[in-house]
């Protein structure tokens, strides 16, 4: 198999050293990019996301980004969505309201509700549907405040709960969104990392 | 469903381990890369780096050791110690650290935690409280234990709540290094007080008294002693918390016995 070729999108605030470590772990050459032509040149692209939704959106707007994402999932090559990148696929958030985000996910997030601790620090087990093929069964580090509460139609989901149904995971094709951050969900997060790099289009 | 997080602890001192009573008489515990990579084995959840390093040469080779740290573990890592600035915030994530504590500083001036939640988001702003007892109440100390502020430590969790944290590192400072159980009066206090997940430190012994302090409010038990002496792994801690009914991550590769 040939290397995959892996850019981990700069979204401006992001801490991307734990997403590099994880790939490079799992077999990959990572580099960080974000023009539209180093994310076109890539087989594989990493979303990451730390920091508010908003601000995250703007970058992505402002450096041509989005539109380069939006060809990349056209073209049916694997996109790696993490946290805040999971809900930037995402109609809007509560976190930042009047922001459009790329809306490939035809639902908006919403904040957990009153009642159990927020942000949610720490490792949840998810339950992947019928046809996951790249999530599976077990326990992932989730540190979020904001969270998608229903499957959306069209995906392959994996749910979790805290203070009610989530969702922790979404999978199409070779288009994996997580909320959970697999690069810090020890060896159960490197396999799904090495899964998802042996997909291709 | 959310489960209780155990964390280790490692105090370093100029890129080395080091383990204290009170913070003070420091012994080197060994090597912060090999020692980290052995507790996610055990199944830590989490690990916490906390530099002691007193002079600006120890904390160059904290922060590499932070970097290298980071290359090899697949936990969460949290890093405190000499977090001045927002800028010094900002070169512990650039080296690796998933969150970044803040104490003395953000006691002198709350706003640090705003500007750190401002710029890289509340999940990476954590306030870490040293509390002694002070009456029927606890006060903040600060400065390794060395100043008392007259703060109020559950008013102040409070606030560094509403100025950005988004999670407390809760120390007491009576029970820091005692071995003889967590303050759980404090932890229940605090924990019951503010909205984001408190962790708890200083004072165990035994995974008797992590199961203790999860039951008090806790969401995670941070101990470093107990683990770095090898009195205990991880996996018997988490061993009592199930045994207890306190809902964990099993220890990867292993399947965890069913108490029910």
């Amino acid at each position: 198999m040939t290397v995959p070729d892996v850019v981990v999108c700069r979204t401006g605030t992001a801490n991307l050293a734990s997403v590099l470590a994880a790939l490079r772990r799992a077999g990959g050459v990572p580099r960080t990019g974000r023009s539209p032509d180093e994310i076109q040149a890539a087989t594989h692209v990493v979303l990451p996301g730390v920091g508010t939704f908003g601000a995250a959106m703007d970058t992505l707007r402002d450096t041509g980004t989005a539109d380069a994402l939006r060809q990349h999932i056209d073209n049916g090559k694997p996109l790696l969505a993490i946290c805040v990148g999971f809900q930037l696929l995402c109609r809007s958030s509560e976190e930042s309201p009047g922001v459009s985000g790329l809306g490939l996910i035809d639902d908006g997030v919403t904040r957990f509700p009153d009642g159990v601790r927020v942000p949610q620090f720490g490792w949840n087990s998810l339950a992947p549907g019928s046809g996951c093929r790249t999530l599976v069964a077990g326990h992932a580090y989730f540190a979020n405040s904001y969270r998608l509460e229903s499957a959306p139609r069209g995906w392959c989901a994996a749910m979790a709960d805290h203070g009610g149904p989530f969702v922790a995971a979404l999978e199409r094709d070779t288009l994996v969104a997580c909320q959970f951050h697999p690069e810090l969900s020890g060896c159960w997060g490197e396999a799904l990392i090495r899964r998802w790099l042996a997909t291709s289009c | 469903m959310l489960t209780a997080r155990v964390i280790p602890c490692l105090d370093v001192d100029a890129g080395r381990v080091v383990k204290g009573v009170r913070f003070q008489g420091l012994k080197d515990a060994g090597d912060p890369v090999e020692l980290a990579r052995a507790y996610e084995r055990q199944g830590a959840d989490e690990i916490v780096m906390l530099d002691v390093s007193a002079t600006p040469e120890g904390r160059h080779n904290a922060r590499d050791a932070v970097a290298a740290v980071r290359q090899a573990l697949g936990i969460p890592l949290t890093v405190g110690g000499g977090v001045r600035t927002v800028d010094d915030a900002g070169a512990l994530l650039e080296a690796g650290a998933d969150k970044v504590a803040a104490n003395t500083a953000a006691v002198s001036r709350p706003e640090l935690l705003g500007e750190i939640a401002g710029r890289f988001g509340r999940q990476c702003t954590v306030v870490a409280v040293d509390a002694a007892a002070s009456g029927e109440t606890w006060e903040v100390v600060t400065l390794s234990g060395r100043t008392r502020t007259g703060l109020d430590a559950i008013h102040w969790a409070i606030r560094a709540v509403e100025h950005g944290a988004g999670e407390i590192l809760l120390t007491s400072w009576d029970r820091d290094g005692t071995r003889s159980g967590y303050e759980t009066r404090l932890i229940a206090a605090v924990s019951a007080a503010v909205p984001v997940p408190v962790i708890a430190s200083g004072g165990a012994a035994s995974p008797a008294h992590l199961v203790e302090a999860l039951r008090h409010g806790a969401d995670a038990v941070l101990a470093a002693s107990i683990f770095h002496e090898s009195d205990y792994t991880v996996g018997d801690v988490k061993q009592a918390m199930a045994g207890a009914g306190i809902p964990t991550r099993p220890v990867p590769g292993h399947i965890q016995e069913s108490h029910t």
